[in-house]
């Protein structure tokens, strides 16, 4: 390493004007990145993370500015410069990568031609020249077909691949810094893990120090040697990652790794300890240590003085008074956030039975020949086929990458969409209709959470207003007791009885998605599908609303549904596991003989893709080529053909799997595989992830 | 089940009551500078109207035998060709357009039991209040129900919106006569395609959120969904295309005034006034001047606050 860091920032403080004063949304960070070396920055949303790598670039707005510290940037100071030499430095000497690629693509002109425009402009290059380097600098990145991409348009090409065009385009001038702002968040699981293990190989090769953005631990394990951790605007702990893994000393750090469920792990065996509270706006911080409300190990002092980033002789820094005290092993939950203990379930009578249930959407050509209805009608084939039971009580996840049909299965059963054929019958009735034919009592009993926080409630009625809506609709409670109910309710989700008459505005994401739940119950119904809960909220409120849906359904006996790409949250859920690809599930059975050999290699290929937060554990490697393919012509034969990477291990080199549909093997009691290849063989998979 | 978890926001400060919350949100636009000042003219207009009512300095149709005279101590604002006094006359033409709608005796060949009493609220607020209403029911249905819905009504509006105002208020007016309840059709029909096309705007984007479907899972009709789930969230564009329409509808009411084809007489209206005092706009210009500052200033006035209430309601948006 040399002795001069690319990048130092120092006691680093930002501030945005607002109207009748300002709001520090940065109070002290400071680090330092050395050349090659790739520093993670970690945190929950709006503690400022971005706010810092706009701070370096000065892209913080017409109201914002760093009101103290320094930025150095090889040497220079960052803070205060602009016009022309900022402009300079921005895309020549520092690069940035954002989340949405497509944001970042000019839709208007081909991926070559912005790509040599960054080398035309600040490498005075010919386009000649340029056009070259361009497509060196594709292969690199293992973009197939590199000289023809230059042709394309952005929207031409897949979401991995367009992130693929724009690290490229970043390191085009080999920059001093790359700074990625959660640059796979907006990716499925399988395109993020080939993303990040190009960014880990691009890292070794080129000399780029890179600042890495991200919420997400698993993903900072893979990718960064060091981590910081930010808390309401203040870095609260940083090291290497290996020692901030293995040994977390802030308490924040500590909560953070302990709410998020690790792969493998499932409610029977472990549990989720949310972090109590929520994160403080930047306008209302306490006086004394910002974590010190949500802390467990609070004392006087920290109510008084806030403490400063002490470093320790091994590296590690912590902003806490008492860091030395505090041992992550000895800790035990207080009583407030400990979850509930809940058994497994399975084996019951069904609730819901699915049988080769299939959605076909008709697509409309633009044609003049498609408009007259002349041509032969085309269809998206959304869903092909899903056979499933789901006992009473019990919750089946459902995985798969996007536009595999996960959504329409949900909308199917749930009556949003009518079915194109077989069958699904829910407590014996026929739910292969549209809602609007359903019968008033089947309605009541399916219900549906939603993804979105911000978009499940209706921002013009209050709390109460909403939740009662389901009771006075289906008339299950008599009107002058709505009220009442609602409150009933509302202490069930663990809100208060004055959350009644609040509008959703007034809430936070998490407790919006508390009343998005408690509406979902309103009318008890039997079956509650879930479509992603909690991957729009922060880690340390998912794990609070994880174990709310838990507590829940343990009382009512409550089937639920569960969809969410989180493989090790679908794993901790669930009793049961659906994996999907292409509109059909892949592999059926319960959830704890999904997650180790025999696997589907569709499954096991999703499994090596998940980021895991503990840099130790050996993880096998195995990458899918492509992306999922259409869903107007789907595949032949077997659906995951073109993507497989175990149709070598048949005999025939897996031409079979081209032709033919595949049968379904039963390897276990009430675990199918949906494949050619033997069990014999799939059996002897090694498991995905050894923990070291 | 162990322990569970603890109960939220104990804490928290009351609701206030619906009054106060109205309030409250029509007064953020005393944040805009321009909005206050469009506030400050609409209220100054609605409060000569109201004034109007029961006072003004003399009878609105008395006439005194100097005409055509420019302002004195006696006619702050002068007269006009008959000698009527042009402050008096200004102040009762505001009421037709803010604050009463005279009724006519009979429609459709029945008596109507008001006799002379007259419909509180302008004939340009009933108007755009009538075009809210049959715009917004045009708008979602098109907006929410899409498909063959959403083709024709459309069609039909855009046929409407292809044809020039004038002819639109003329085809009106010829068809059914005159008469306040005439002029406040026209206005409706006139408007309602232009508020059909935003709330069908709106409907498109609020109808993809979640908390439709949650309405939909739960079986909701189709007229709930609209007008109790998509309809409220509709409201701060509404509000603000409103009171661009009031502008609107003032400046139709001047232009039938002007053409002799709109409120009737004996009540003084601005477009009116001026079409009658044209003929001698050498002789003295006073009578036309005043009523086109009246109508500029109004609509002026409106159009500022739908500037400055737009402007804080995006802003708090967020």
């Amino acid at each position: 390493m040399s002795s001069k860091p690319v990048l130092s920032v120092k006691n680093v403080a930002v501030a945005y004007k607002i109207r009748g004063g300002e709001i520090e949304a940065v109070q002290d960070v400071s680090f330092d990145i050395p050349r090659g070396g790739s520093q993670g920055i970690v945190g929950e949303s709006g503690c400022g993370k971005s706010t810092i790598s706009w701070a370096i670039v000065n892209f913080l707005g017409s109201n914002g500015y760093v009101k103290r510290g320094s930025i150095k940037f090889q040497g220079q100071e960052m803070v205060g410069k602009e016009g022309e030499e900022l402009r300079r430095l921005r895309g020549d000497q520092i690069a940035m990568v954002f989340q949405d690629p497509m944001q970042a693509l000019n839709p208007s002109m081909t991926l070559g031609s912005q790509m040599k425009e960054v080398l035309t402009v600040h490498r005075n290059m010919s386009g000649k020249e340029a056009e070259v380097r361009c497509i060196e600098m594709l292969e690199r990145v293992y973009m197939p077909d590199a000289a023809n991409v230059m042709k394309r348009y952005p929207h031409q090409i897949s979401g991995g691949q367009q992130q693929r065009v724009v690290i490229a385009t970043a390191l085009l001038t080999n920059p001093a810094l790359l700074i990625m702002d959660e640059p796979t968040t907006a990716l499925d699981v399988t395109v993020e893990a080939t993303v990040l293990d190009l960014i880990a190989e691009l890292r070794r090769e080129f000399d780029t120090a890179i600042m890495y953005i991200s919420h997400n631990l698993g993903v900072v394990a893979r990718v960064c040697d060091h981590v910081g951790v930010m808390y309401a605007g203040e870095m609260v702990e940083r090291g290497t990652v290996e020692e901030i893994y293995k040994n977390p000393t802030h308490p924040y750090t500590q909560g953070l790794i302990r709410c998020v469920p690790k792969l493998g792990a499932d409610k029977a065996s472990s549990v989720l300890y949310p972090i109590r509270g929520r994160v403080p706006p930047p306008n209302n911080r306490p006086v004394g240590c910002i974590f010190g409300p949500r802390c467990d190990y609070r004392q006087v002092k920290c109510e008084e003085e806030r403490p400063a980033l002490r470093q320790f002789p091994n590296g590690q820094s912590v902003r806490c008074h008492f860091a030395e005290e505090v041992d992550w092993r000895a800790w035990k939950p207080t009583a407030d956030v400990l979850p509930p203990q809940i058994a497994t379930k399975t084996g019951q009578t069904p609730i819901l039975q699915v049988d080769g249930l299939q959605k076909y959407y008709t697509a409309q050509g633009g044609s003049i020949r498609d408009i007259m209805g002349l041509n032969k009608p085309r269809y998206v084939k959304a869903l092909e086929h899903a056979s499933f039971s789901v006992p009473k009580g019990s919750t089946l996840g459902i995985v798969g990458e996007s536009g595999c049909g996960k959504s329409t299965l949900i909308k199917t059963i749930i009556g949003l969409e009518g079915s194109t054929a077989g069958d699904a019958q829910f407590l014996g009735v026929d739910i292969t209709t549209h809602l609007s034919e359903r019968d008033e009592s089947t309605i009541r009993e399916l219900q549906m959470v939603f993804q979105n926080p911000d978009s499940t409630m209706n921002p013009s009625y209050t709390v109460g207003q909403q939740i009662g809506r389901p009771m006075a609709r289906f008339k299950t409670v008599p009107k002058n007791q709505i009220r009442a109910e609602v409150v009933k309710l509302l202490k069930a989700v663990r809100l208060g009885e004055n959350y009644i008459d609040r509008l959703p505005s007034q809430l936070s994401g998490g407790e919006k998605q508390r009343v998005g739940i408690a509406r979902a119950l309103a009318s008890s119904p039997d079956l509650v599908l879930c479509d992603e809960p909690v991957s729009a909220l922060d880690v340390s409120v998912q794990a609070a609303v994880l174990n709310l849906l838990l507590e829940l359904q343990a009382e009512n006996e409550t089937t639920m549904l569960f969809i969410a790409h989180d493989l090790s949250v679908v794993r901790f859920f669930s009793d049961y596991v659906a994996v999907m690809y292409l509109g059909q599930v892949m592999e059926l059975g319960p959830a704890e003989a999904i997650y180790a050999p025999p696997y589907h290699p569709y499954t096991e290929a999703l499994l090596s893709a998940v980021p895991i937060p503990d840099p130790s554990a050996q993880q096998k490697r195995i990458r899918l080529e492509g992306n999922v393919p259409s869903a107007i012509s789907p595949p032949s034969g077997c659906r995951f053909h073109t993507r497989c990477p175990r149709k070598q291990l048949l005999s025939d080199n897996g031409q079979i799997c081209e032709t033919t549909a595949p049968p379904w093997q039963n390897v276990a009691s009430e675990h199918h595989i949906l494949c050619h290849i033997p069990k014999e063989k799939l059996i002897e998979f090694e498991p995905v992830i050894r923990e070291a | 089940m162990t322990v569970t978890q603890p109960i939220l926001g104990s804490t928290l400060p009351k609701r206030p009551s619906a009054i106060q919350r109205a309030w409250e949100s029509f007064a953020i636009v005393f944040d805009s500078t321009v909005g206050t000042v469009g506030v400050a003219m609409v209220a100054f207009w609605i409060s000569v109207a109201l004034i109007s009512l029961v006072w003004t300095p003399y009878p609105a149709n008395a006439t005194d035998f100097i005409q055509n005279e420019s302002p004195t101590l006696t006619h702050p604002l002068g007269t006009d060709h008959l000698g009527r006094d042009s402050l008096s006359r200004l102040m009762v033409g505001t009421q037709v357009i803010l604050v009463k709608t005279r009724l006519p005796d009979e429609l459709f060949g029945y008596t109507l039991p008001f006799g002379d009493w007259p419909m509180p609220v302008g004939v340009a607020i009933w108007g755009v209040l009538g075009s809210l209403t049959l715009g917004s029911l045009l708008g979602l249905m098109a907006g929410y129900q899409g498909g063959w819905h959403d083709t024709i009504i459309m069609q039909i509006l855009d046929a409407l919106i292809a044809f020039p105002r004038i002819v639109l208020y003329l085809v009106v007016i010829s068809a059914m006569g005159q008469g306040d309840l005439v002029v406040i059709l026209a206005i409706t029909i006139t408007g309602a395609p232009g508020v059909a096309r935003l709330v069908r705007s709106l409907a498109m984007d609020i109808k993809t959120r979640d908390y439709i479907r949650a309405a939909e899972t739960r079986g909701e009709s189709v007229w709930y969904i609209m007008f109790w789930e998509i309809l409220p969230n509709a409201r701060g564009p509404l509000l603000v295309d409103g009171m661009l329409r009031v502008g609107y509808a003032i400046f139709a009411i001047g232009t039938l005034g002007f053409l002799g084809i709109g409120l009737p007489p004996p009540d003084p209206d601005w477009g009116n006034m001026v079409n009658e005092a044209r003929p001698f706009i050498f002789v003295t210009p006073w009578p036309v001047i005043w009523p086109s500052i009246a109508i500029a200033s109004l609509v002026i006035g409106l159009n500022l606050f739908a500037d400055g209430y737009r402007e804080e309601l995006t802003r708090y948006q967020k």
